[in-house]
């Protein structure tokens, strides 16, 4: 237990971060220029952190497995990014956020963390419009802002339903021009298959290109691993077709150790699942939740069309269970109401496992306000309602149209169906205060780390934790660690380690290709995914959680014996690739069981059906798991579990309450 | 929604490596459900050919929700397919008909080599972007975002050209393969707002010049670009990039 130490800053909870800033030890602009980092991933976290070290003077080096980091997955955030900046006059404050990002965590999160995180929050703004990120505005030219779920301000800065792009973009725009200047070099196509440590610090890593297939050695002074969540580990998930957690399963493989792995976000508001060809879910941004009720019929097995079911003989489910948040409830909590209501045989659609997300109350109130500001008398039903669309589309537009294009249905007609899916993972790699791992100078950004949002993230908060740590966190905290580093020479990559790394990779890759099994890497995939979210997703409980473990390992056996994979290792391969996330995907998939089952009590994602309040609402056990579990690789199938107390000096857990 | 199933030819273009010649291969797919996207309809067709023991076909695709701009696919003579505004992974296989013979070539361009089967190397993009699409802003220097008032009209129209996923259709689809709508869209978005301002005359000669040298071919405003845009950037930012350039060159 003596290994974990979160360093979080003595003192006053307002003044660390500041104080932090002011007395770390700084490394000198001439050093900096012989310092090298290397940053693998190129999303928000990984372009603002390349970016943000090369204006500082330190020579980057980043890595993207797409053909360009613009693509990264950062790219499909939809609905915002939130920032403590009260331009709304509404009462928010960083104390507001930072209270609200703590409860919405359902109290398993570090207060230091999070306090830094609503700090730094307003510059993330400032420095994105300074960028040409184009947020929306009001008439005026000020920023617009619209409410999310789990907070009752209007903080959420937005560009459509495209944030994430628009962020990224801007991110993108910043490590180019570094590019251009020659101080990060980009190595796109490219994987990152192992970390390399010399003398228990990590120094470098093993790289595949993926167009020619070899593997290539990089030396850095310290390693970033920006390199997303590990949703994909439930097969259908809203990320991305490559997301994966193969960086930061490498590094745990090589000492870091993995924090809260089960902390899954079910995200209530995609598409539901149409058939068994289906590939990835996709997302309908939360921000609808702003201006669709949820519903599903009163009476069960009621095939009417939606429009045809009278407003009495429907259920408004989260309004009638939660009033004062009503559909603005965090996701958890909306997650698993659908799937009660579901469960419960008032599903709709063919399937059954869908609830409404209807947009007529809200198109009609805005057309009448749209009627009042054009000063139309007695407007019609029908003008009403062409005023009230034009409205919904220029706030939702883009979504609508996605909506339109994948279920072949016109929500502005009739209401969006919509199911929960895997949507982000609070988990990953543990970091301290100084988003270093417990590998020295390996560190973890955005969110492969698990440090700001305890059990449950809430909306608009993922491109700001991601943004916050590339920008403005990792700048100041990596000088704790480089300045003690300015003597070490850059390592030549013939060194030991570096040989031993990469005959260890090239060994794993021969062992892929020479299994010549039966059966695709998708085929794996699936049926781990279908282990996953049948016993490790929204309602998990000991005897399902056992079995899954057992399943898995068995699954991981069948891998090694009957995967093929077609092709060669020296070209492209796309199917190598696949199988090497997919064996990490595996073993990761144990660990996340492993951790569920250890956590008896339901918190934010992570609902022990054990564990619930006679309502059925998640019931937190704060005496016995008011801890981060960190666990330590051992082996294969085998991990110790470390403990990270938590410590509330300011905000004092209660039961979440958004009733 | 009525789910139908189709049983289609597809015709792919297949090719080892950016060395190696490259030739149509024809393929069957039976019981393509039409509520697959296009690129489900690929993985089948993968799985069948993986479950042969045959190589599946490469192509590039990952965020599956027409934004990462990663899929670039050239069905029937048209880049990302016969729908509107949309990209391959968003096309979804209600828009074909039983019995139809579809074919799949990867972006044709001399800037965009071919690196296997369907994909592209779209490099040239990014290094367009690194000659100035930027605001040479350090992470730190920014003031408060609200003390310059953009106004909305401009706000919406940067955002719109922002709205560029980087895909490579508009040179694609391009009888010269110019890239031109794809550097307006970035043009028009900085010169648009303040913060753009006080770089605009050198981001526009840097990036043309850049897109030049990467050997995009010229615009003779046909309009193909803005009909194939998935994301329908109009070429009226193409005006922009010219008026941009031209007052650029006065200075």
């Amino acid at each position: 237990m003596t290994k974990l130490n979160s360093k979080i800053p003595a003192g006053e909870l307002e003044t660390k971060w500041t104080k932090y800033k002011s007395t770390v030890p700084l490394v000198n602009p001439a050093n900096k220029r012989s310092i090298e980092i290397i940053v693998v991933g190129s999303g928000l976290a990984g372009a603002s952190a390349a970016a943000s070290l090369a204006e500082l003077g330190y020579k980057v080096k980043c890595y993207c497995f797409q053909d360009s980091p613009r693509r990264a997955h950062s790219i499909a955030a939809q609905g915002g990014i939130n920032a403590a900046k009260n331009y709304q006059n509404d009462g928010d404050s960083v104390y507001r956020l930072f209270y609200d990002t703590v409860k919405g965590g359902d109290y398993r999160a570090r207060e230091g963390n999070v306090y830094r995180l609503a700090e730094v929050s307003a510059n993330i703004i400032d420095q994105c419009v300074a960028q040409g990120v184009p947020f929306a505005r009001e008439y005026g030219g000020y920023l617009s802002n619209r409410s999310f779920g789990g907070t009752q301000v209007q903080r959420t800065f937005y560009a459509a339903g495209q944030t994430g792009q628009q962020l990224l973009l801007g991110a993108y725009s910043a490590l180019e021009r570094q590019v251009g200047i020659g101080t990060v070099t980009m190595y796109s196509r490219h994987e990152m298959l192992d970390i390399v440590l010399i003398d228990g610090k990590a120094r470098g890593i093993i790289a595949r290109d993926l167009v020619t297939g070899k593997l290539e050695r990089h030396f850095g002074h310290a390693v970033l691993l920006c390199t997303g969540g590990y949703g994909n580990v439930f097969y259908l998930s809203t990320n991305a077709m490559g997301s994966n957690v193969t960086a930061a399963w490498k590094a745990h493989r090589k000492g870091a150790f993995f924090g809260n792995p089960c902390f899954t976000q079910i995200h209530p508001t995609c598409i539901p699942v149409s058939g068994d060809h289906q590939s990835k879910l996709t997302l309908m941004s939360e921000s609808l939740r702003n201006d669709g009720r949820i519903w599903v019929p009163k009476k069960k097995d009621d095939n009417r069309k939606p429009v045809d079911i009278p407003e009495e003989e429907r259920d408004y489910y989260l309004e009638r269970r939660y009033p004062a948040f009503g559909n603005l409830v965090p996701r958890d909590v909306a997650s698993r109401a659908a799937k009660e209501r579901c469960d419960a045989g008032y599903g709709v659609g063919t399937s059954k496992m869908a609830v409404y997300l209807d947009f007529t109350f809200n198109t009609m109130r805005y057309g009448r306000i749209e009627a009042n500001k054009l000063g139309i008398q007695n407007p019609s039903e029908a003008e009403i309602k062409k005023l009230g669309k034009e409205v919904v589309k220029e706030k939702y537009g883009n979504l609508f149209e996605m909506y339109e294009k994948i279920t072949g249905e016109n929500p502005y007609e009739t209401p969006m169906r919509i199911y929960p899916a895997v949507h982000y993972t609070m988990g990953g790699l543990w970091v301290d205060y100084e988003l270093m791992t417990t590998v020295p100078g390996l560190y973890a950004l955005g969110e492969a780390n698990f440090s700001d949002h305890g059990a449950n993230r809430l909306g608009a908060s993922a491109l700001m934790q991601g943004l916050a740590d590339g920008y403005f966190v990792i700048p100041y905290t990596i000088g704790a660690y480089l300045s003690g580093d300015i003597r070490t020479k850059s390592i030549p990559t013939d060194h030991p380690a570096f040989v031993d790394a990469e005959k260890k990779v090239q060994e794993q890759l021969d062992k892929l290709m020479n299994i010549k099994g039966m059966k695709s890497v998708d085929h794996f995939h699936k049926k781990l995914g279908k282990i996953m979210w049948d016993k490790c997703g929204m309602g998990r409980n000991e005897k399902g959680l056992t079995e899954a473990i057992s399943e898995i390992r068995a699954l991981r056996e069948e891998f090694w014996k009957d995967v093929r994979i077609p092709g060669t290792q020296n070209e492209m391969n796309l199917e190598l690739e696949k199988a090497g996330r997919v064996a990490d995907f595996i073993e990761l998939g144990e660990l996340m069981c492993m951790d569920a089952l250890n956590r008896k009590e339901s918190c934010g994602g992570h609902f022990r059906e054990e564990s619930q309040t006679e309502e059925g609402e998640a019931k937190r056990d704060d005496d016995k798991f008011s801890y981060v579990s960190a666990w330590e690789y051992k082996g294969i199938g085998s991990f110790e579990m470390h403990k990270e107390e938590l410590v509330f000096d300011v905000v004092h857990p209660s039961q979440r309450s958004y009733k | 929604m009525s789910e139908k199933k189709l049983n289609l030819t597809l015709k792919v273009w297949r090719q080892k490596n950016a060395k190696e010649a490259g030739n149509f291969i024809t393929y069957k797919v039976t019981d393509i459900s039409t509520d697959m996207s296009f690129l489900e309809m690929f993985d089948v067709l993968n799985e069948q050919l993986i479950n042969k023991g045959e190589e599946p076909i490469a192509f590039d695709h990952d965020c599956r929700e027409g934004i990462c701009g990663m899929c670039s696919m050239y069905i029937n003579g048209r880049a990302h397919g016969p729908a509107q505004g949309t990209t391959t992974c968003q096309l979804h296989m209600r828009k074909f008909k039983d019995g139809d013979t579809i074919t799949v070539e990867p972006w044709r361009a001399s800037s965009f080599p071919v690196i296997k089967d369907l994909v592209v190397d779209r490099s040239a993009f990014d290094h367009i972007i690194s000659a100035g699409g930027f605001v040479s802003v350090n992470t730190g220097n920014a003031q408060d975002a609200n003390n310059l008032p953009v106004p909305k009209n401009d706000a919406d129209n940067a955002f719109a050209a922002a709205a560029c996923i980087g895909c490579g259709a508009c040179v694609a689809a391009c009888k010269n393969s110019s890239a031109m709508l794809f550097v307006s869209a970035k043009v028009s978005q900085l010169a648009l707002l303040p913060q753009g301002q006080i770089e605009r005359e050198t981001r526009v000669l840097n990036m043309v010049k850049t897109m030049d040298d990467e050997g995009f071919g010229s615009c003779t405003n046909t309009g193909a670009c803005e009909a194939e845009c998935p994301k329908e950037i109009s070429v009226e930012n193409i005006a922009r990039l010219n008026r941009e350039y031209l007052m650029a060159n006065l200075k």
